[in-house]
């Protein structure tokens, strides 16, 4: 079959395919975001806790993806075949980067500037929104992004408990031995990665230069 | 704030009785320290490092707590006193300034007033008037970064953040101490004169005599966390104590004590 042909029979899929593998790795960074930042700021001041949390986060990151589906899969309520299954585990591995990076940016912001906003008389609520978390977004920002180019990564892992996303395509393909489809996976899956990676790399750079 | 103005109408500005702070390690930083200043002085705390000249000016924010004693300012029991409305009432620069480098000059200038949510005409005439008066044209420099300001500008700055809301007292870590020597004394000139004119009470941290001798109305030396004396310039040069000599020898070069000044 020409590409040509292959493309006009699988378009339509390919774009759903695209469109849930970006569902997933969005809902995943939502939900990273939503325990990683607020739990990060907490940790910044509480060295022994962070010691133990982010500990944990990485033993989590080093559990081969393939492996973390698996252990979910038997787990109640959150377990069993499907999205959900793949976004809990898909929230644990963006965790560490979001987690460390909030610790170490918020760590990082010069403690005289810290100090003089103090002294002048900001409640600790306004220092943390006004004066940390701007100062901090650089090193904030790179967290995300590892997070995000790893997501959209591990999320075509996904597929394999029916998780959908490109990742279909790619293990479709693989048992097919048909290269047209696991490209059909992997192509857009690479250009998800690269274009998610300059765009928040573009944030980053523009959030260091203010 | 307006509290705190109120509160100086008389007696003392700021007075320590019998204050001692501890690390939580118990280490102590200052003990049994008395020292009362007088509304509209500028109080110098002069000591080596680690004499515990930092941790006092730290005691009259509340940026540290008082482990035993009384701290009194206006007249009122410091923790008595919010900290957020204590704060406000300070102006407070530091050696390096600590500017907020996210922000413009303008915005660094006008953090008080917007704090205290003055109108934003009053906040930008304010800001204008501030820079005015510590010598940097508003128009040059408002929108400036930090990054693109030299030290002796960026402590200008520091002092313009720190007057912006009026505030009676005005607290000083060094501000002048890692300037160029030209600059250090260009700075220490016009901030003499500055301080005259506005008649805040200024505590005023330096380890180095020759700006305490300059700058102060009187001069408390501390030494190992613990009060030597207070001297008005003069009687610091003549003054007895060791301590007190150990500096005013560090004042001349040749070795002849006399001269100096």
């Amino acid at each position: 079959m020409s590409w040509y042909e292959f493309l006009l029979r699988t378009h339509t899929e390919i774009l759903e395919r695209t469109l849930e593998h970006i569902l997933l790795v969005a809902a995943s960074m939502s939900i990273a975001l939503a325990i990683g930042l607020p739990l990060g700021i907490y940790l910044v001041t509480r060295a022994a806790l962070q010691r133990w949390v982010i500990g944990a986060a990485n033993v989590v990151q080093t559990i081969p993806s393939l492996a973390l589906f698996g252990f979910l899969i038997p787990v109640p309520w959150i377990g069993g075949i499907g999205a959900s299954t793949a976004i809990v585990a898909l929230s644990l591995y963006a965790l560490l980067p979001i987690l460390r990076n909030t610790c170490i940016g918020i760590a990082e912001v010069d403690p005289a500037v810290v100090e003089s906003a103090r002294s002048m008389g900001m409640t600790s609520r306004q220092v943390l929104w006004q004066v940390q978390l701007p100062l901090a977004a650089p090193v904030l920002l790179a967290g995300v992004r590892v997070a995000t180019a790893m997501c959209i990564g591990v999320t075509t892992i996904a597929a394999a408990i029916g998780a959908g996303g490109l990742g279909v395509f790619i293990f479709r393909g693989l048992a097919m031995v048909n290269n047209q489809v696991i490209l059909a996976g992997a192509i857009p899956a690479a250009c998800l990665a690269i274009a998610a990676d300059a765009g928040l790399g573009y944030f980053q750079r523009s959030s260091a230069r203010r | 704030m307006s509290s705190l103005s109120d509160g100086l109408q008389s007696g003392y500005a700021v007075e320590f009785r019998g204050t001692s702070y501890r690390l939580p390690s118990g280490a102590p930083l200052i003990s049994g320290l008395n020292l009362a200043i007088s509304r509209g002085e500028t109080l110098i705390l002069l000591g080596r490092s680690g004499s515990g000249k930092t941790t006092t000016l730290k005691l009259i924010n509340r940026l540290l707590e008082a482990s035993a004693g009384e701290i009194l300012v206006s007249g009122r029991e410091i923790r008595t006193w919010n900290p957020i409305e204590l704060r406000r009432g300070m102006g407070y620069v530091i050696q390096d300034a600590g500017l907020f480098p996210h922000w413009t000059v303008e915005r660094n200038v006008g953090l008080v007033p917007t704090l205290e949510g003055w109108p934003r005409e009053r906040i930008l005439a304010r800001v204008n008037e501030m820079l005015a008066l510590v010598g940097l044209p508003p128009e040059e420099f408002a929108n400036r970064r930090p990054s693109g300001l030299s030290g002796g500008q960026k402590q200008r700055v520091g002092v313009a953040r720190a007057l912006a809301a009026d505030p009676p007292i005005l607290l000083m870590d060094e501000p002048f101490g890692a300037l160029d020597p030209i600059t250090r004394t260009d700075l220490q000139r016009e901030f003499r004169a500055l301080a005259k004119r506005l008649q805040k009470t200024i505590v005023f941290v330096t380890h180095d005599v020759r700006e305490a001798l300059f700058l102060g109305t009187r001069i408390a030396l501390l030494d190992q966390g613990s009060l030597v004396g207070i001297y008005t310039p003069s009687e610091f040069l003549k003054a007895s104590e060791p301590q007190v000599h150990a500096f005013a020898a560090s004042l001349d070069v040749d070795g002849t004590h006399e001269g100096a000044q």
